[in-house]
């Protein structure tokens, strides 16, 4: 199964709901495009909801890790919401768990986000 | 007494959709050793790992490649041997991805994931036919995940880069 995802606007965050794998080449690249779209749109506030990834490998977590960073050199936040136990573990083995800003609660996650 | 132990053998295009294939494979091998579905994931992960090494670093993504895999089920332990048609690496010239100025890179956590996931890892160069990796995990319930990997590793032999 591929990777999918679901964009929606939560007051000024835009939140995407992703499903299915993270993974080198097809998933990659999506979230990649994804992410370069947002930032080309003037979106800034990011909030990627995994609830539904069923699997993520080393290029995933590296693409996550490049999100981060693109989003945070335009000035702007990417945040994580509601880990899988599988992601939970690769962030917190890889030591990454205390790079991002991870959520289990949307609403929560979203009023974190500094206003524009 | 030693016994022989339940051999299953395939060989691949070297071809990154055939990655869930051989995703299938190693949940089917592992379930039918006995381990655990947290561990079948950490076996299913550093398969899956090792076989983007072999595709992408080993044969250079070229498809008339083929990656060859070993799963031989002993009483204790699953061995699996990845061979590719590449030139070998040397594992001593990977850095490790937690260190701070490493935590940011977008890549170099496959051999990282696969030595904490298995308790062996071996890097073997072999002249004229490719480079073949050997992963070990033990079939023990109490088996709880490494951070990071321990002195359980054995290095390369006669790896190369």
């Amino acid at each position: 199964m591929s990777m999918k995802a679901t964009i929606r606007q939560v007051d000024s965050v835009v939140v995407v709901d992703i499903s299915g794998r993270i993974t080198l080449g097809e998933g990659c690249a999506q979230l990649r495009e994804l992410i370069r779209d947002q930032l080309t749109k003037g979106n800034k506030r990011v909030l990627l909801n995994l609830a539904d990834v069923t699997y993520i490998d080393s290029s995933g977590i590296g693409e996550l890790v490049s999100a981060y960073t693109a989003v945070s050199n335009q000035g702007g936040q990417l945040k994580l919401l509601n880990l899988t136990k599988k992601v939970h573990d690769l962030l917190q083995i890889t030591k990454l768990y205390t790079v991002f800003d991870i959520h289990d609660d949307e609403a929560k996650a979203i009023s974190s986000f500094q206003k524009p | 007494m030693t016994s022989e132990p339940s051999v299953v053998e395939v060989t691949l295009e070297s071809d990154l959709k055939n990655l869930e294939v051989a995703e299938e494979i190693v949940r089917r091998v592992a379930g039918t050793a006995g381990f655990g579905e947290e561990s079948e994931h950490q076996i299913e992960m550093a398969v899956h790992e090792s076989m983007i090494n072999a595709i992408w670093h080993g044969n250079k993504n070229d498809a008339s490649k083929r990656v060859w895999l070993r799963f031989e089920i002993y009483k204790d332990r699953l061995e699996i041997r990845i061979r590719d048609q590449g030139i070998g690496f040397n594992i001593n010239d990977v850095p490790n991805p937690c260190s701070g100025e490493n935590l940011l890179k977008v890549s170099g956590r496959g051999i990282f994931l696969i030595r904490t996931f298995m308790d062996e890892f071996h890097v073997k160069y072999l002249p004229g036919s490719g480079t073949e990796v050997t992963l070990v995990k033990r079939i023990d319930p109490a088996h709880q995940p490494k951070q990071g990997g321990t002195d359980r590793e054995h290095e390369s032999h006669n790896s190369t880069s």
